[in-house]
């Protein structure tokens, strides 16, 4: 496997506050990239700076075959999924598919069409092509991004919070989804997840942010991580405890006369 | 009956405030007062407790307002505990924090008088730079579609001329006929004590056609076109869906600037011929009514008056006014952060730019004109 994404001294934040700071690390060609850490740690921020839609405070960002410059001129290189979906309000679902297609590619509309539905297809939304995203649910609204995102083939997907809100059978069959993308086409995917089960099952490597420190503070296999880190930020997550539960310091029970 | 009762007990070495009974939300008020009031005597190395033993119920309110009222004796440098808490209590307690360390209080810097003036000050500087950089943006983007027509968002221009143009048409026409009216009236009180009333259509022609019609028109967009694309785009952008276009390849300048900009360069001079019109109209039902003009008469004498460059000079401001109202609207839409309330304050501030950035070009073009004599 080659480097595709190499990011080295990174760092990020908004206006003043730093969130993370000098941070470096590697995505392979073909893998699945999972990017842990608490709740406004900075994943969804890192996952902009990916994609290039903010200026790093200091560092670089490599993505091999793309010039960062080029977004929102050129065809896209990759496909993005936000947290909140992103769709586009004021089309159909089917709709927001197919602009990319009539934008990027010389298909008629049959093609389009019958490539639209088929993405729909796979996330499970086959009867949703007509709806405006406002008639969607929270979760169909996260799948019909995710479809949006594949539509151009591109080889590397992000991924933000794709099976957050989603219920277990639909998470289950999202990330077979991911997994079967990754296997049969290749694709990179670098993904934010909170979901345990999924990250243990698809992911390749992951890092872990932490908000205190600033830092990555782990990098590896998930399994290697849950089994053997000795960092207790990191154990704590993956086996799901508080990072040092507070204990009650004893309370005078009784007055003095 | 109250369900509880708050008394302060001096009869130990310290005071304790004893808390009876059961504490519900709805007591909170009575409560927080009796525990500023408890609390005010007490000085630092002093003692104040909480004796919740006859306490058998609390709710989480309350019990924050209590656990506030500790950490305000800790960080006075007194001390505070809660004592003799039931099961149940204990367990509010401590999800309240109330039986931790009292950690000081984060300090916010309050910024002095200067620094805001200073701050806002250089926020108009950057906002008036950010203007000029999109209007060359704008102007870049659309020198690229020019080279290269098939990448324009043509679809988009159509329906924008509906919504900003034919669906203007009754206001525009109502607005301006009344302007032609009023003008009309204004000066016909004048212009009879000269009997000079055949004048009023001079008047009233010159002015709509150079000025009024023109302005009140843009106006009038600005109030419905102007705040709705700023609000728009606002939303859109708020809600990452111009990121999501970028990310697809798909510039916001070319895909929703553009498109708006040209629906509405087309379409305010047409509506601005309209605006003349009428007026124009407005003054001759003034002018027959009240000041004994025939409808021939008023109109040979608004033709004698009205040159052709007169309404070619309105027109070509309109087109002016189009530029401003669309590209700031777009630019203070795509430049809004902060969820719904930004959007709000990017509407309201878009139409204040907007109005401001009218008067200007207007100003500009009275004075060009007259300065080159026409
Ligand atoms: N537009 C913004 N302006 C200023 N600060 C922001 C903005 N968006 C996010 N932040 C701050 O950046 C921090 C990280 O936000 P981010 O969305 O990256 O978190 P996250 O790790 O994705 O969290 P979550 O898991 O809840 O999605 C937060 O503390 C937030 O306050
Ligand atoms: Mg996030």
């Amino acid at each position: 496997m080659s480097r595709l994404i190499k990011v080295s001294g990174l760092t990020l934040g908004w206006d003043e506050t730093v969130l993370l700071q000098d941070a470096s690390f590697e995505v392979e060609r073909g893998s699945v990239f999972v990017i842990l850490g608490g709740s406004g740690c900075g994943k969804s921020t890192l996952l902009r700076y990916l994609i290039g839609l903010d200026q790093p405070m200091s560092g670089t960002i490599a993505i091999e075959g793309v010039s960062g410059e080029q977004l929102g001129f050129s065809r896209p290189e990759f496909g993005v999924m936000f947290q909140s979906g992103a769709l586009l309000g004021s089309m159909t679902v089917g709709a927001n598919l197919a602009l990319q297609l009539t934008e990027w590619t010389q298909l008629p509309a049959e093609a389009v069409n019958v490539i639209v539905r088929a993405k729909l297809r796979l996330v499970g939304l086959q009867d949703a092509e007509d709806k405006l995203p406002s008639e969607l649910s929270g979760g169909m609204k996260k799948r019909a991004a995710i479809a949006r995102a594949m539509v151009l083939e591109p080889s590397l997907l992000f991924l933000d919070e794709p099976s957050a809100g989603l219920d277990p059978v639909s998470s289950f069959e999202l990330d077979a989804l991911i997994r079967s993308l990754n296997q049969a086409l290749g694709l990179t995917v670098v993904m934010v997840s909170h979901e345990l089960e999924s990250i243990f099952s698809i992911a390749d490597s992951c890092i872990m942010l932490d908000k205190a420190s600033k830092s990555i503070i782990a990098r590896g296999a998930p399994r290697t991580l849950r089994d053997s880190s000795a960092d207790p930020r990191v154990s704590a997550f993956f086996n799901r405890r508080a990072v040092a539960p507070p204990v009650a310091p004893p309370l005078p029970l009784e007055v003095k006369p | 009956m109250p369900d509880v009762t708050y008394a302060l007990n001096r009869l130990h070495s310290a005071p304790v405030l004893e808390l009876k009974g059961k504490l519900t939300f709805d007591q909170a008020p009575g409560l927080w007062t009796a525990v500023s009031a408890s609390l005010a005597g007490v000085t630092r190395a002093e003692r104040l407790d909480f004796d919740v033993s006859q306490l058998e119920e609390v709710d989480g309110g309350s019990m924050a307002l209590l656990v506030a009222s500790r950490a305000d004796l800790h960080r006075r440098g007194a001390s505070s505990e809660f004592i003799g808490a039931n099961a149940q209590v204990q367990k509010v307690i401590h999800l309240y924090r109330g039986d931790v360390k009292v950690g000081a209080l984060r300090k916010r810097r309050a910024r002095g008088v200067l620094d805001q003036i200073g701050n806002a000050t250089m926020a108009i500087l950057q906002e008036g730079q950010q203007v000029f950089g999109f209007f060359g943006q704008a102007l870049f983007a659309a020198l690229k579609l020019v080279v290269n027509p098939r990448s324009a968002n043509w679809g988009e221009v159509a329906p924008t001329m509906e919504k900003t143009g034919a669906d203007a048409v009754p206001i525009v026409l109502l607005i301006n006929f009344l302007v032609g009216l009023v003008m009309a009236f204004q000066g016909a009180v004048q212009l009879k004590q000269f009997g000079a009333n055949i004048y009023v259509a001079d008047l009233v022609g010159l002015s709509i056609t150079r000025e009024l019609g023109p302005l009140m028109t843009a106006i009038i967009v600005c109030g419905r076109s102007g705040a709705a694309f700023a609000a728009e785009i606002g939303s859109m952008k708020v809600s990452e869906e111009i990121d999501a276009l970028r990310t697809m390849g798909i510039g916001p300048m070319r895909f929703l600037v553009l498109p708006r900009t040209l629906a509405l360069v087309l379409v305010l001079p047409m509506l601005t011929l309209l605006g003349d019109a009428v007026g124009i109209l407005g003054g001759l039902v003034v002018g027959v009514l009240t000041l004994d003009l025939t409808i021939t008469g008023y109109l040979q004498e608004s033709f004698k008056a009205i040159e052709l460059w007169d309404i070619f000079s309105g027109v070509i401001k309109s087109v002016l006014f189009a530029l401003v109202i669309a590209l700031i609207a777009c630019q203070q839409g795509l430049s809004t952060t902060g969820g719904a309330e930004g959007v709000g304050r990017r509407t309201t501030s878009s139409v204040v730019s907007i109005l401001f950035g009218l008067i200007l070009v207007d100003a500009c073009f009275t004075v060009f004109f007259h300065w080159v004599g026409a």
